[in-house]
């Protein structure tokens, strides 16, 4: 099959859906001729002209306001943050506005918009162009929040996000974007709340989201070759959270490791390790649910500092040995 | 004296270190510039290559305890307003030495000792802590001006509107100097908003509004020292719209496809720093031959911030959790 980037997967799937409907559009800060901070809407404008692929100043919480505002009328934009780490400045019209309207109308109005956004370390932008908020935004209810992790999740999932009628947030590891996968040219969708299995294993499961995706899977690799079989979940929508295929894996493993980019101090991995620690998969549980994630600091901008700060295939490698050795009772 | 009119403060001696700080600022750009192309230096830069009378003109009416806060394009204002490019190499190459040990990079360079409260990589972020600042000084009764350099991108950002209204209705002794460039990243200034000069904006504030050429220093320096003075003697704030080019892309990648190499080559052909040469050979403050010394002069010293910064030590990892807290 064909394989494009993860970052061409992206543009194929704006491209192919708003081939098809003409109230999507898209916003954002130099999306035009420049492209986009990462190139993403690069030739878009070619195609679809100004108004529909629509520059706008730099006014995130104008832009963000305006996309929920155009949502709420029949519109169905998609807006591009160009940094995730300026959904700060975006927030109160996607908390206080984009996320309840719908609830407090009681029903009568809803909110069809994605806010697509780079996130995460690994460049040397450092603290404020490197961090993975999406646990902020996924406590908040009315909001759906999405992380792929491939080529191929991302063109189905951002199928599924523009079609789906709420506001979803939708989160591109930069690191990705330059990744390949094999891509079908036709459009498909990959509905928001499924988990995909990345590798079946017996001996410990790994929950793993976004660029974590890869170092686990990388670090289930290196396992192998000393015998120990890890099965890597890749949740790829954080919200809905498809908590079966979890709990089904734990069961299955008895032991879980849980791992991501953002800072681990009210990480989305604390939720998954509750969840799975409320549910069936309980009593299965071998060992104590391990986390990893960022370290407590802002991202730093010297590359050994930064590579330091959020977890590495050796830090996962560690983590499954330690899970492995420790024993419950 | 001469033809040249500048503030009072302004001596020979000054024209002439300004006239070289410009070269120490081009250079330091251009150094960085070349670092980048070879992959020598990690993550990404904004290079204020052609902006150097701004900088230079505005923080030299400032008195040294005066301070400024900055942008993502900071290297220029962080030298004019006297950081050593040692420690700015330093922190480009991620060093212990550097202003920020290594931790903040281009885009966090501050020198607060100096009165820098820093660049900023937030678009608008800086605008709304030099208004803070300059309450602190008001509150304290410490005299100090700040100076708050943004770009003309950044006045559409709601934190420039609230932060200038603020600094209106309190009186307070800011000089809000927007270096416009003519782009943001990629939006023109003709696109983002439909008003001929930013500093017009200041009406909405209630606020007295000038236009500069941001390529002229000498204007640049008559119209901040009067703001300054202005701010200083409890009047409250000014914008001051200072019109100039960046030469280079935005950042390290940029094909530059929103404008023409036409435009690129008027905008070159109006280099402020020749023509600060030009007005000095011609009020004989310096000859052709002084020109030349100071510029090779400036073009030493950033070598050696070079040598320095790549013999500096990389911070050791035991760092990595120090000061996040005080
Ligand atoms: C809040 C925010 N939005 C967007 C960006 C990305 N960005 C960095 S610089 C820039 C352009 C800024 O334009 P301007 O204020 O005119 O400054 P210039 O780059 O021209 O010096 C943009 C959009 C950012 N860093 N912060
Ligand atoms: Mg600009």
């Amino acid at each position: 099959m064909r394989e494009l980037t993860y970052l061409e997967a992206v543009r194929e799937a704006m491209s192919q859906e708003m081939r098809e409907n003409n109230d999507i559009f898209i916003l954002g800060e130099d999306i035009g001729v420049y492209g986009g901070a990462f190139g993403v809407t690069r030739g878009m404008i070619e195609e679809f002209g100004p108004e529909r692929i629509r520059n706008t100043p730099i006014s995130e919480s104008g832009i963000t306001g305006a996309a929920v505002g155009s949502a709420l009328t029949g519109m169905r934009p998609i807006l591009e943050l160009q940094f995730s780490d300026f959904i700060t400045i975006a927030m109160d019209q996607l908390v206080n506005q984009a996320a309840k309207l719908r609830y407090m109308y009681g029903g009568k109005a809803q909110v069809p918009m994605v806010l697509r956004t780079p996130a995460g370390s690994g460049t040397g932008a450092a603290a404020q162009h490197s961090q993975s908020l999406e646990a902020w935004v996924a406590h908040v209810p009315g909001l759906k929040v999405i992380q792929p992790s491939t080529a191929y999740d991302v063109k189905g999932l951002l199928k599924a996000a523009i079609e789906d009628d709420n506001p979803v947030i939708f989160y591109e590891h930069k690191l990705l974007y330059k990744t390949k996968g094999e891509v079908p040219e036709e459009s498909y969708s990959i509905p928001l709340g499924k988990a995909d299995v990345k590798r079946e294993g017996k001996d410990v499961t790994i929950v793993a989201t976004a660029i974590m995706v890869h170092k686990a899977l990388e670090a289930a690799e290196n396992l192998m070759e000393e015998g120990i079989d890890v099965e890597v979940v890749d949740p790829r929508t954080l919200v809905p959270l498809d908590l079966d295929t979890i709990v089904d894996s734990v069961k299955k493993t008895s032991r879980l490791v849980v791992v991501h980019e953002a800072v681990k101090r009210g990480g989305y991995g604390g939720e998954i390790a509750s969840a799975v620690a409320e549910s069936e998969a309980f009593d299965y549980l071998d060992a104590p649910v391990k986390r990893l994630g960022g370290k407590e600091i802002p991202i730093p901008y010297n590359p050994d500092l930064e590579k330091a700060t959020v977890p590495q295939v050796e830090d996962i490698i560690q983590a499954v040995k330690e899970t492995l050795n420790k024993k419950i009772g | 004296m001469r033809n040249l009119k500048v503030p009072e403060m302004i001596t020979d001696e000054k024209l002439i270190e300004l006239y070289k700080q410009m070269w120490q600022i081009r250079f330091f750009e251009e150094k960085v510039d070349e670092f980048f192309a070879k992959g020598m230096i990690h993550g990404t830069t904004h290079l204020a290559v052609g902006q150097e009378a701004s900088a230079a003109g505005a923080c030299a009416v400032l008195e040294d305890r005066d301070k400024i806060t900055s942008t993502h394009r900071g290297h220029g204002h962080c030298i004019a307003k006297g950081a050593e490019v040692n420690g700015m190499m330093a922190e480009l190459f991620g060093r212990t030495t550097g202003y920020c040990k290594g931790k903040g990079g281009s885009m966090h360079i501050a020198d607060v000792e100096k009165g820098n409260l820093g660049a900023n990589g937030i678009v608008g972020g800086g605008i709304p802590l030099a208004v803070g600042a300059a309450l602190t000084s008001k509150m304290k009764e410490e005299d100090y001006v700040v100076l708050c350099f943004f770009g003309d991108g950044a006045s559409n950002e709601g934190s420039f509107h609230e932060a200038v209204n603020l600094a209106s209705i309190w009186d307070l002794p800011v000089v809000f100097i927007c270096e416009n460039n003519q782009y943001g990243m990629s939006g023109p200034v003709k696109e983002m908003l439909n008003m001929e000069n930013i500093a017009d904006r200041a009406g909405a504030y209630g606020i007295p509004g000038n236009v500069v050429d941001g390529n002229d220093i000498i204007a640049v320096m008559n119209s901040v020292d009067e703001a300054v003075k202005h701010a200083r003697g409890g009047n409250g704030p000014t914008l001051i719209e200072a019109k100039t080019y960046r030469w280079k892309g935005h950042s390290k990648s940029d094909a530059k496809k929103y404008r023409t190499r036409e435009e690129e080559k008027e905008w070159r052909a109006k280099d402020p720093i020749i023509r600060l040469r030009d007005q000095l050979m011609e009020e004989a403050i310096f000859t052709q031959e002084d020109a030349e010394k100071l510029r090779e002069e400036a073009k030493k010293e950033i070598e050696a911030s070079v040598e320095f910064a790549k013999q500096s030590p990389e911070p050791t990892l035991d760092t990595l959790m120090e000061d996040v807290y005080a």
